[in-house]
Order: C-alpha cells, then structure tokens, then sequence
C-alpha cells in the first residue's frame, strides 16, 4: 500500500495483530473468582515500563482510585494513553508515573483550567509525545478491539497534529479518498471503574461508555474497579446490561466512590472544591508536596482519602447534588 | 437595548447562527451556553451532540465536562465516543464551536503548543481534544473567541485543528471532507466569515462600539471585507432574560 505522508511521533506500542493474538490465545476463559483489593490488583498487573490506560473521562467515572494506588506505590517509567485525561492525568503527572504519552487531550481539566503542574511536568521535557485527536486514540483502540492493525479515519489531515503523529496517510483502494491509518493500540493495562461487577468482572456501566467498550477488550489486563459488587444471578437477569464480559478482566476491586473527587453519574457529582484545592495547590511544589502527603503518601487507602475530606457525608451531599434534589440549595 | 456585555452578546449571535432542526457539537462553556440559548429561543429542535456519548440531553444546567453526567440528563442515549465521533464523520453534524490559544486567517487553530520544540515546548496546551476530529468532521465551524493580535496571527506555531489550511482548495486536496470547513469566527469585536474563494477571513458585522479600524488593529494579518459590513444585532430582551435566567444563572459564564 502506497504511503503518501507519514507523521514523525514514536508509535509507543506494537500495532502487530499476531502478537496480540498470541497474547489473548494465553488469557484464561474461565470464570473464575477476580475479588483483590485494589492494593494487590495494581502490585499483580502493573508494572514499571508498561503502557497504561484509564477509563472514563479524565474526572467522570474514572478510576482515580487506582491512579492515586499507582502514585502511591511508585510506579515509573510507564507509557500513558492521554485520552480524554484530565483529573486523572493531573495525578499521575504529580507521582511522575509515566515518561511517554501519546497525546489527545492533556494537561487540562476543560472548563475548570489547566493543571500548572501537569504543564510544568509536560514542558519539562521528561516526556516523549506523540500527537493524536480523541477520536484518533479511541479508534486506536477500536481497531485493537477488532483485532486488526489498523482503522482508517478522515481526521488529523493537512494538519501538524498529523505530523507530530504516528498516523499514515493511505488511500482508499475503493474510491481513491485519503484516509490516516490510526495504528491498533493494546494497552498492558487498564483500569476501568463501572457502576457495578459479579466477582468474575462481568460489568456493567451506567453511563456513556466514552472508549471503554473498546478499551477493555483491547487491554492486554483489565482492572475493574466497580461501585458495588452484584451476584452473577443478577447479571444473568438482565444480560443485555452487561458491557464489559469477564474473559476481558483480570482483577476486581470493590471500591466505593473511586471516581472522587470526579463524577459517577447516578451515584455522586464532582466535589469542585477540592478539584480547585488541587488546581491552586500545584502553583507552589513545596504547598503540592504536601499536598501530596497528605492526600496520597499517607493515605492508606481511597476510603482513607475519602473519610479525609467528608466521609459519608460528603458522599451523602455529593448524591444529592448528582440527582440535582436540590437540598443543599444555597 | 444596550444593557448587556460582550459575553452576553457573542453568546447571543453564536446562538443565532444555530438554526432550528440543526445538529450542533459542543463543548464546555460559551458554546454550550449558546447552544442552550438557541434551543431554548428560536430553536427548540436543536439537537445537541456531546463528543464524549451524549446525545440529546435536556441540560439542566451547564456541563463542567464534555463527558460529565449533565450531558446525558433526560437525553435519548448515552452513548459512546466512537458512535458520536462517528455520527460526525457520516455528515450529521451541522456546527460546532471551537477555541484556541491562536488562530490563522484561514481558520486553522492552534491548541497544542508555544515554542520551536515540540518535545519541550515553552507553554504546552492540552492538544486536540475533539477539536481536530469536530474540525475535520463537521460541516460548519464556528469559533468563539476573544480577539486581539496575540491571538489572530498570521501563522500558528502549531495547526491543531484544520481550518482551510493554506486556503483555495488546500482542504479538500488534503483529504478533508468536501463541503467542510471553517464558517464563523465571532469575537468580542465583530463577526467573520471566510470568503468563498480565497478562504481567507473576512469581516462580515461589526459589534456595537467597534469600529473597522478596531477590528483590524487587534488582528495580526489583513481582514477582507465584507461588500457591506453591517452592525451585529444587539441581543433581544427575550434572548437577555433566558440566557440569565435559564441558561447561566449563576453567571459562570456570562459573569467572566
């Protein structure tokens, strides 16, 4: 297939549809008991050097449960998919988790600004980027999830976002129209946080699904964490609500609230007090490393941080103002 | 009428632009605003399309995010990225609203990077987000933004999103969608189009209390103009109480 331009960035990851094979081909069909705390689930399935993935968006239904496990015990050197990443992006940006990024949207934390320290860490030059578009990665892992090396999208064209990107610009062997070749993207690991799993990880998400549909079956391990374990008779009932299977996953964690200070719809609205805490904190690293220590180093875990700032009564408040009662109308 | 501020009046004639039985892509901010206004004014049947899988939402309130959970209240479906992405890509995305740290006289936006190095950039910028994936797919897009010569540059240090890139027919020849491009710049100072042939920005009306040489002068490269420019209209009693009232209550917005 002729190539008629090509961006320069690093693809971080083998687009190599057999080595993915070969990889699936040893992944466990049966279904077995995944229960691990989060603590376990991050030790056993991610690695210093490997290439992660958070579900979600950034500050809604993502699991920063287990980004701050991941600060906490130190992770390195890691390769990360900027997808939609915002406050999860700004936490691993302050452990210095990863050294590689393939980039969509980053550093932000949209309407709220942007993350002076996450900038700091990306203008530093400790990180090698890559250039994409949101859609760009989620068809990345679209076309891993197909199983397949590569989907053509009619994006990132004419632009430096495609020469700062791995794509390649083919044509249709149909039509003669341009297409960028997005390579497939397999994750060595992601988190995803659903609403609620069986013990075996068969999942289900209230919400829009952003990439994740894609992401868990392109994810060499898959860590859920839910907001409520439910029994396998309860997802058998209702079949049709099941998004993610549990031949995906690897480890389930039961952690309530995972996604504060972000958003779970149904469940709790974003706490933007201390989203802001953050975001004026990181003007000082003297005030963030505190910060830090208090939020994340000496916590023990998210109930740990939870209870730090409300307990259930900020969770209480959190609900109602998710579900918009407007009880605490002020 | 002239009770009102600029805000106000660039979210009232970027709701204007959004027609009834329209689809428009929107993000957080100013462009939601307007698109709730028109929705809830001259264009109930607007259908708003957020990237991240809400699609028709009956917004209570502003979002914080594109994918928070105020973009599915009361919607038709929760969907995904890839489905709404996609529905773009297939040509049933009539706007969109975009943003920037610099723009260029043929619409091209810059959101990624300031400084030569792009591997150690002087200012890094959250990148493309949606906007390339909205700049690429959706048939007219509009930008929101406020105007000055830092802004307005005769050439981005970085093209993010695709506006007609170097003008004439360089869009199509690079591949983009036929019939797609650049269509509104609305600022605090006038608004433009883009002339037909040379895609090059053009002033087309100019707010109230600017005059032509103002526009100009805040701008880094030569505007066309317009055969006749007129004045932008002000905004209506009706389009101030719903904006304040409904739409931005707690002038998030509108109070910047």
């Amino acid at each position: 297939m002729e190539i008629f331009e090509q961006g320069i960035g690093k693809v971080f990851t083998s687009p190599d549809a057999d080595e993915a094979r070969a990889h699936f081909k040893t992944k466990s069909r049966i279904m077995t008991n995944k229960l691990m705390t989060l603590k376990e689930a991050i030790e056993k399935y991610v690695h210093d050097g490997d290439y992660l993935a958070i579900g979600g968006f950034g500050a809604n239904r993502a699991s920063i449960a287990a980004c701050h496990e991941i600060v906490r015990q130190g992770k390195k050197n890691m390769g990360f998919a900027g997808h939609t990443s915002t406050h999860d992006f700004q936490v691993l940006s302050a452990g210095k988790v990863f050294n590689r990024c393939d980039v969509a949207y980053i550093v932000g934390l949209e309407a709220r600004g942007l993350s002076p320290n996450a900038r700091r860490y990306m203008e530093s030059g400790e990180v090698e980027v890559c250039e994409w578009t949101n859609y760009a990665l989620a068809a990345r892992i679209k076309a891993a999830a197909m199983g397949i090396s590569f989907l053509p999208a009619r994006n990132m064209m004419g632009t430096d976002t495609f020469t700062y990107s791995g794509g390649k610009k083919i044509k249709c062997p149909f039509t003669g129209q341009f297409y960028v070749a997005m390579p497939a993207l397999w994750p060595d690991v992601s988190v995803i946080h659903v609403h609620e799993a069986d013990v075996y990880g068969n999942s289900r998400i209230r919400d829009i699904t952003i990439a994740d549909w894609d992401l868990a079956r392109a994810s060499k391990h898959l860590i859920i964490t839910c907001e409520r374990l439910v029994s396998n008779e309860e997802i058998r009932r209702i079949p049709y609500q099941t998004q993610i299977p549990f031949y995906c996953v690897d480890a389930v964690c039961e952690v309530p609230y995972a996604g504060y200070p972000g958003v779970m719809a149904y469940e709790y609205f974003s706490d933007e007090d201390h989203l802001k805490e953050w975001l004026t904190v990181e003007q000082d690293l003297e005030k963030l490393k505190d910060f830090l220590d208090k939020n994340i180093y000496q916590c023990k875990d998210h109930l740990d941080y939870i209870n730090l700032h409300g307990g259930a009564e900020k969770m209480m408040m959190l609900r109602r103002k998710e579900l918009l009662l407007n009880a605490d109308k002020t | 009428m002239s009770d009102y501020n600029t805000m106000e009046l660039m979210i009232c004639t970027a709701a204007r632009e959004l027609k009834d039985g329209a689809s428009v892509a929107v993000g957080t901010g100013a462009p939601c605003a307007a698109a709730m206004l028109a929705q809830k004014t001259h264009a109930p049947n607007l259908l708003i399309i957020f990237e991240a899988g809400g699609i028709g939402p009956l917004l209570p309130e502003m979002p914080i995010s594109v994918g928070d959970s105020r973009t599915i209240w009361k919607a038709v479906m929760a969907s995904s990225m890839t489905d709404a992405m996609e529905t773009f890509c297939r040509g049933l995305v009539d706007y969109t609203f975009l943003g920037g740290a610099q723009i260029d006289m043929y619409g091209n936006i810059n959101s990624t990077r300031i400084g030569p190095d792009h591997q150690k950039p002087k200012v890094r910028f959250p990148g493309s987000g949606g906007a390339n994936d909205f700049g690429s797919f959706c048939w007219n897009m509009m930008m929101l933004t406020p105007q000055d010569s830092k802004r307005f540059v005769e050439k981005c240090t970085f093209i993010t999103t695709p506006g007609y890139l170097q003008g004439g027919d360089s869009r199509e020849k690079a591949g983009l969608a036929k019939g797609t491009g650049p269509y509104r710049v609305i600022t605090n100072m006038a608004v433009m189009g883009f002339d037909p042939e040379s895609k090059r920005m053009m002033i087309l009306s100019i707010n109230p209390g600017y005059s032509e040489s103002d526009v100009q002068n805040n701008c880094g490269f030569e505007l066309l103009k317009a055969k006749k420019i007129v004045e932008t209209h002000h905004p209506t009693k009706h389009e101030l109480e719903v904006l304040r009232e409904q739409v931005d209550p707690y002038r998030y917005i509108i109070g910047r």
